[in-house]
């Protein structure tokens, strides 16, 4: 796909994210927005994903199978995850609209519990994701099946013991289908990583743990395309592969960049409108 | 003296590792893993018979959950494995969220469950994964007797989907169940018919109930005992049929007794046929180092001390 055709589609995804957000005023948009890019990288371009031959749209099938299958492990920027899976045709768009609302699939986090095509399984307690990408990788071995596992977490997720415990057994277990990616937008909850957990050099970590690691400006698609595209062609050498993708929370609208403020908050009317006139509607709102 | 009689003793650990044994070849789906406990959890024979099913995942607990429920997600029927205290409550959290909440069909096989872990202390002992377990929706929640039965029921749970928690111990005590029996996820096992008073026993205790059911003979009551092996979902109808006979009873495991089957139990009948009961459960404390039969009196996890509970139930009748 070209990249202009991807800068699109992110275009209305953010439009998505924060309407979502608005809708139910809650949820968290900032992270959500600096990671649009990647997610509509993957599932628009990089991701192999089973398609129905007659009318192009996509299958969903819990396990994966023969196909490439991606895990959130940041599981709070669902409105990202949802408005791309969403867009990718797996679920109508319409159901955006239910985000965070009684009685929709579209929980706070992301869960499988609802039966919301695309969701393998539920994220939100962070430092799960890595591991449930890494028994699936596995999986895919023992089937003989040849596709790619990818997962994403953020740089405030890397404070988690359990991510260590992963880390050190991907490349124990020459995992070496699955792609990683660490938000590195430099913000958690409490404020910048560095003050409240320094993750000091994570390419050196991760390469003292046996993973060949990579680095992308992830608020560029140029940059995303060909990362990914690199990023493939080092799968198979019995390394796992981890991308740390450097983005700007808020992404996209220039009030909510450079700042932690919108980790978790809702834009009010005129806030969202000031930021869906920075958005062209590319694809329609839902 | 009761028909039921032993040859030998064996842990029902080892009927675990004989299960998946079978499991190795017989059913290609199933996996295993374990945290750097094989010898402990018996896994030796199914390592010999499919090394590619197996995954070392170290001492690390939570990446185990994770990875086995990313497995699970790939097809494949997954049985983590360790000892019950770091395979429950250490990542009650991966269990809640990657397995239970998700909907994964993992089994997590642990041994060394309660006070018979005996001379490692209660640092290792576990009283509190029965409950910790059974709060989880949709868990299934099995403590098998001896090792006949945690073989069977190691084999069951491999042909049902959804999440399980399978429970059992580290040392050799009798082998009483027909090596033949079906293990039905669910459904309570009458051991002994009586009329007086019910005893529902689960794991270690199931034995130690039929030794009490000799005991309160001998003073002419006729104790009915009940082996809940499975204590989520639990036999309310067995229970249910049997206190209607005897109006009273006792449950008995090692286990803590706030939280565990005595519970489940209390919660049940509160509802639908509030009778005396009394409860054979470790009460509000921690265990210590010691030999397991000595822990195991002195806690009050024995025949006597269920006759004892027994005759206080009936006189509460």
């Amino acid at each position: 796909m070209q990249t202009q055709e991807l800068v699109s589609i992110a275009s209305q995804v953010r439009r998505d994210i924060l309407r979502m957000v608005h809708g139910c005023q809650s949820g968290h948009p900032g992270g959500s927005l600096g990671c649009t890019d990647l997610l509509v990288s993957l599932y628009f371009e990089a991701m192999s994903l089973k398609l129905n031959t007659t009318n192009d749209q996509v299958v969903f099938n819990m396990s994966g199978l023969d196909e490439d299958v991606f895990f959130l492990s940041n599981g709070h920027i669902s409105p990202v995850l949802y408005s791309v899976l969403a867009r990718k045709g797996y679920f109508p768009v319409k159901e955006l609209s239910t985000f965070r609302k009684i009685n929709s699939r579209l929980q706070g986090h992301p869960t499988p519990h609802e039966h919301l095509e695309g969701i393998r399984i539920a994220s939100g307690s962070l430092g799960q994701g890595l591991s449930v990408a890494i028994g699936v990788a596995q999986a895919k071995k023992l089937n003989n099946d040849s596709s790619v596992v990818y997962c994403l977490m953020g740089d405030g997720e890397q404070n988690e013991g359990q991510v260590w415990e992963a880390a050190m057994y991907a490349p124990h277990h020459k995992v070496d289908n699955l792609i990683a990616f660490i938000d590195v937008n430099g913000q958690q909850i409490d404020g910048p990583t560095e003050k409240i957990m320094n993750n000091r050099d994570l390419q050196l970590k991760y390469e003292a743990f046996g993973w060949k690691v990579l680095h992308v400006n992830g608020n560029d698609m140029a940059e995303l395309q060909l990362c990914l595209k690199d990023a493939k062609n080092l799968l198979g050498n019995e390394t796992p592969i981890m991308i740390l993708m450097k983005t700007e929370m808020g992404a996209g609208v220039d009030f909510m960049m450079g700042s932690h403020k919108w980790h978790g908050v809702a834009p009010n009317d005129q806030q969202l409108e000031e930021a869906l006139n920075q958005l062209s509607e590319t694809l329609g709102d839902y | 003296m009761s028909k039921y009689t032993y040859e030998t003793k064996k842990d029902t650990r080892s009927g675990f590792g004989a299960g998946m044994e079978f499991l190795s070849l017989t059913n290609p789906k199933v996996v295993a893993l374990c945290a750097d406990l094989i010898g402990s959890l018996k896994l030796e024979p199914f390592i010999k018979n499919c090394p590619e099913r197996f995954f070392q995942t170290g001492i690390a607990e939570a990446n185990m959950i994770g990875i086995a429920s990313g497995l699970s997600i790939g097809g494949y029927i997954p049985f983590a494995t360790t000892f019950a205290n770091f395979g429950t409550g250490r990542v009650y959290d991966q269990i809640r969220q990657s397995v239970a909440y998700s909907g994964k069909n993992v089994k997590i096989a642990c041994s060394h469950a309660g006070l018979t872990l005996g001379e490692d202390g209660a640092t290792h002992q576990i009283l509190e994964d029965i409950g910790l377990m059974k709060m989880l929706p949709g868990m299934v929640v099995i403590n098998p007797c001896d090792y006949n039965q945690t073989k069977a029921a190691t084999i069951a749970v491999a042909n049902y989907t959804g999440p399980v928690y399978l429970r059992f111990g580290r040392p050799v005590v009798p082998v009483f169940t027909p090596e033949d029996q079906e293990f039905i996820i669910g459904k309570a096992i009458t051991l002994i018919e009586g009329s007086d008073v019910s005893i529902f026993a689960t794991g270690h205790l199931v034995w130690e109930s039929i030794l009490a059911a000799d005991i309160l003979k001998e003073k002419g009551i006729h104790a009915e005992v009940i082996n809940i092996h499975t204590i989520k979902p639990l036999d309310t109808q067995a229970i249910l049929e049997s206190v209607k006979k005897t109006s009273c009873l006792v449950s008995a495991e090692e286990h803590q007794i706030n939280g565990g089957l005595g519970d489940s139990i209390a919660q049940f009948l509160a509802t639908t046929m509030p009778l005396p009961q009394e409860f054979v459960g470790v009460n509000d404390s921690f265990g210590e180092s010691g030999k397991p039969a000595d822990l195991m009196d002195k806690y009050g996890l024995n025949a006597v001390s269920i006759a004892e509970k027994a005759l206080k139930a009936i006189s509460r009748k």
